[in-house]
């Protein structure tokens, strides 16, 4: 029996196997996007190399930059960049999961859909239409009602007084503004990706909506909500334009949230066409590489969280 | 009160609470565009504004007409090179999507989107301006083109993977090689799908001042070789003309800025439509 099977099997011909060289083609094609990725970091690595030999890891740590001495730190462009990030995640995190909540309710209403569009177009307008509008007229204003106001109040506070048009804190408020497209879009689709199951068992034993969005919903979507918001902090890092515009480009630490700062991407943005010299360059590509590599790791951090979320929801439904 | 109807009338003031954030969260947008409008519309009136490149400030009639052109120019070159290379990328991630080599494409894309876009430029510098000695419209163009390739790989991934099984079985079924289905059958179903990729691409990069900050510099005068010569953009004459002490100058980068802001909006939109006839395509086929 057993023979007249393999004897049947040995009379077919084998399977000529074609290569397939579309596959390897746009393999190869594709390969652009992963080797560009490896070649701005080498690159960079490399044109940064006489400023990271010279300065080894004090540049992280120094707090001058000085053109004239070639005596350089990225602390004060470091400092800038984190907190005019967090400030911005803390202004723009309880919005932006509010509109992902009500972007990822049920049912098609228009009000709904018109809400979702004006979102989405938040994201289509470029940084430098955000950097005009609010050195002209969100810094203005923000000095006037938000800042004053502040000062006058808690200015005992060190890190609250001396406000300023040109801070921090209205770097922040336009990254705010800038980031919320990207942590509502990606919240709603972790909140949406909930199991509806959860939802319904919820609903089932009495609970009303708030109670199911804010015990139910919301803690099972946490990690995605959470590598949503990571990914945000990743967009705000690396936003040059707006925040050059309006932040006073002061490099040093500044004493408070109103005063003027400097961050890496800003620093690049306004010395390195006029850098002259090798360590100046080389100096001002360090910083440009300090932040890639940050960045790097945030988004790398933050895709994993939003995938892991997805996943671990498709599969309890 | 009744401890259910306090639990419901909870559940009535957050949602409103939840409604009102969102309704905050588009305040800027109206701001923006209300005062891009309001600001940009007077020297947009002017016919010069179009006709005219730059003039130095005293002299009237000048105009962004360097920068429209040239911005068509940046964004063309990067089209060139960013959508081919995009378009069969994406059709790799799609159709292969069980290569681990595609997974890793596609994680390489999503780290590229959010990867700075002074980074961008930077790369572009020591690429492109490094060894040709000096700035250009094609180092612009290179960047611009790193910033698209992401953005179409994703897309047309997308659009791809919404095309049903069936049509490619079909055409495998009668006899067609690999390429012919991918490149004849799917790629035609998914059209709309990828030209919403394309148009957004676009979208972006005709916005994006940092990677051209060193890469092309920007021009005051007519320029249009991207070899040869740095080339203005909108977005470098927003940039560089809001911070002058000129307020005809500052007028300028507000019509610019309103000129940016209706180019990206209509181009927004034609994706949109795009899409919809995408997903209304693949549930016919």
């Amino acid at each position: 029996m057993a023979a007249a099977i393999e004897a049947s099997t040995a009379a077919i011909p084998p399977v000529r196997r074609v290569p397939d060289r579309f596959r390897t083609l746009t393999a190869v094609v594709a390969a652009t996007a992963p080797l560009v990725l490896v070649v701005i970091v080498a690159i960079l690595y490399q044109q940064a190399a006489p400023s990271v030999r010279h300065f080894g890891l004090g540049f992280l740590t120094g707090v001058d930059w000085n053109p004239v001495t070639d005596s350089f730190g990225a602390l004060p462009a470091i400092f800038g960049t984190v907190a005019t990030s967090f400030v911005a995640l803390a202004l723009a995190v309880p919005v932006g999961v509010a509109v992902a909540v009500v972007l990822a309710e049920q049912g098609q209403t228009t009000i709904r859909g018109i809400l979702g569009t004006g979102i989405e177009l938040l994201a289509a307008i470029p940084s430098v239409v955000y950097g005009i509008w609010a050195l002209y007229v969100l810094a203005p204003w923000s000095f006037a009602h938000l800042e004053v106001p502040i000062s006058d109040r808690f200015g005992f506070i060190g890190w609250l007084s001396q406000p300023g048009v040109r801070s921090l804190f209205n770097a922040s408020l336009v990254l705010a503004v800038m980031i919320l497209p990207t942590l509502s879009a990606i919240s709603r689709e972790v909140i949406k990706a909930v199991p509806r199951g959860l939802k319904e068992s919820a609903v089932a034993l009495g609970a009303t909506w708030w109670e199911t969005t804010w015990r139910v919903m919301l803690p099972s979507a946490r990690a995605g909500i959470f590598g949503a918001t990571i990914l945000a902090l990743g967009r705000a890092l690396g936003e040059t334009i707006a925040v050059t515009m309006v932040i006073g480009n002061r490099y040093a630490i500044p004493p408070s949230i109103f005063s003027p700062a400097y961050t890496l991407a800003s620093v690049i943005a306004n010395e390195f066409s006029e850098a002259t010299g090798t360590l100046y360059p080389a100096a001002l590509i360090e910083l440009g590489l300090v932040l890639i590599l940050v960045t790097l790791v945030v988004n790398i951090v933050a895709l994993l969280l939003v995938r892991s979320t997805s996943r671990e929801a498709s599969r309890a439904a | 009160m009744n401890r259910n109807v306090r639990r419901r009338y909870a559940s009535t003031v957050w949602l409103g609470l939840m409604y009102l954030l969102t309704v905050v969260a588009l305040i800027p947008l109206g701001l923006v565009l209300w005062f891009t409008i309001s600001k940009g519309l007077p020297p947009v009136l002017h016919i010069e504004f179009f006709t005219n490149p730059f003039r130095p400030f005293g002299i009237p009639g000048g105009g962004v007409s360097h920068a429209i052109v040239g911005t068509g120019i940046l964004v063309g070159l990067a089209s060139l090179m960013a959508i081919p290379i995009g378009v069969l990328g994406g059709v790799y991630v799609a159709e292969y999507a069980v290569d681990p080599w595609a997974s890793w494409v596609r994680l390489a894309s999503d780290v590229l989107v959010g990867t700075p876009s002074i980074a961008i430029g930077l790369f572009a510098y020591a690429l492109v301006v490094v060894p040709m000695h000096h700035f250009s419209g094609i180092a612009g163009s290179v960047a611009l083109a790193i910033l698209m390739l992401p953005i179409i790989i994703r897309t047309t991934e997308g659009a791809v993977a919404l095309v049903p099984n069936g049509l490619r079985e079909s055409g495998l079924a009668l006899g067609l090689p690999r390429w012919r289905v991918s490149l004849q059958l799917i790629v035609p179903a998914a059209a709309p799908g990828v030209i919403t990729g394309a148009l957004l691409a676009v979208a972006r990069a005709s916005g994006e001042t940092a990677p051209l900050l060193f890469t092309t510099l920007g021009n005051t005068l007519f320029k249009v070789n991207p070899v040869a010569d740095q080339i203005q953009a909108l977005p470098l004459t927003v940039y560089q003309y809001a911070l002058l002490p000129y307020k005809s100058l500052q007028d300028q980068a507000w019509g610019a800025a309103l000129v940016l802001v209706v180019m990206v909006l209509i181009t927004n939109l034609l994706s949109r439509w795009a899409l919809r006839r995408q997903i209304r395509l693949a549930g016919q086929l």
